[in-house]
């Protein structure tokens, strides 16, 4: 077993485990730590496929900003020691249930078709290459959806500030 | 440099974590929770998008940047359902969804 071999299978069982662990976690800070190891295994995973500005983003953006911004607000909307009651039997039965269908169908199908490797030489991943082609209007370039994230992401932040401000009475 | 590991093994290790998703999405009922399978979700699209592109095209950046986006629509996301989760505490004391039953007290 290479070593890249070993590190993808080291990955997917953290990914597996905790992400079980962060869905099923009776204490809500628990599940939020999960969560957390399952987003840094991704960005490990990242790392393997040598995308490492998008391994960064991921460690910076999800592990860092979202993950805070989530244990931030379970801080202020619970007590840390209380634990949720358990789920009735019947209803996690039937969600396991479903959750195990759908994936045991995709798995199927996806092990049925037959994924033709591409053999074209891989891009290089520059910084400059990342931030050209994100800025340029040509056949290759990304700037109609980098505009649309930046308008999304200011109409986002106007509005959870206007969500979240205090009425006056 | 990803020999030993095929494209499919990938998916379906994206497979796996979405429906760890949607079981989470199913049985919880805290909202904050809710909010942690839904990243869960995006977070699996993500690594298939990824996995695409560095198999099949990877003289392309296609899945590369739409994952950048992804991330930044994910952030987005979690900022406003964080602050209508605060709003809703203000409002119910509580953030169980069985509690938040009415749109205007």
């Amino acid at each position: 077993m290479s070593g890249n071999q070993f590190m993808f299978y080291l990955f997917g069982a953290v990914i597996v485990i905790f992400s079980i662990l962060a869905v099923t976690s009776r204490k809500i800070l628990r599940a939020a730590v999960f969560l957390l190891f399952v987003l840094i295994a991704t960005s490990g995973l990242y790392f393997m496929l040598n995308y490492q500005f998008l391994a960064a983003v991921q460690l910076t953006l999800y592990a860092g900003g979202i993950v805070v911004l989530i244990i931030f607000s379970i801080l202020l909307t619970s007590h840390i020691s209380e634990k949720f009651e358990p789920i009735k039997p019947q209803k996690s039965i039937f969600s396991a249930l479903a959750a195990i269908i759908g994936a045991v169908l995709c798995i199927i199908t996806l092990l049925d078709y037959n994924f033709k490797a591409g053999n074209a030489i891989a891009a290089d991943l520059d910084m400059t290459v990342i931030g050209k082609a994100l800025l340029s209007y040509k056949y290759d370039g990304y700037i109609l959806p980098f505009e649309v994230i930046s308008i999304l992401l200011l109409a986002a932040m106007i509005a959870s500030i206007v969500i979240a401000k205090k009425i006056k009475k | 440099m990803t020999e030993g590991t095929p494209l499919t093994y990938f998916l379906i290790l994206g497979t796996i974590m979405f429906f760890i998703g949607i079981y989470g999405f199913l049985t919880r009922r805290n909202l904050i929770t809710i909010l942690m399978s839904v990243e869960l979700i995006l977070n699996s699209v993500n690594i298939n998008f990824v996995a695409f592109n560095k198999y099949l095209y990877p003289d392309k950046l296609q899945g590369h940047f739409f994952t950048l986006f992804i991330i930044a629509v994910a952030a987005a996301e979690a900022a406003v359902a964080i602050a209508i989760i605060i709003n809703i505490y203000r409002n119910f004391n509580s953030i169980n969804v069985e509690d938040a039953d009415e749109m205007k007290y």
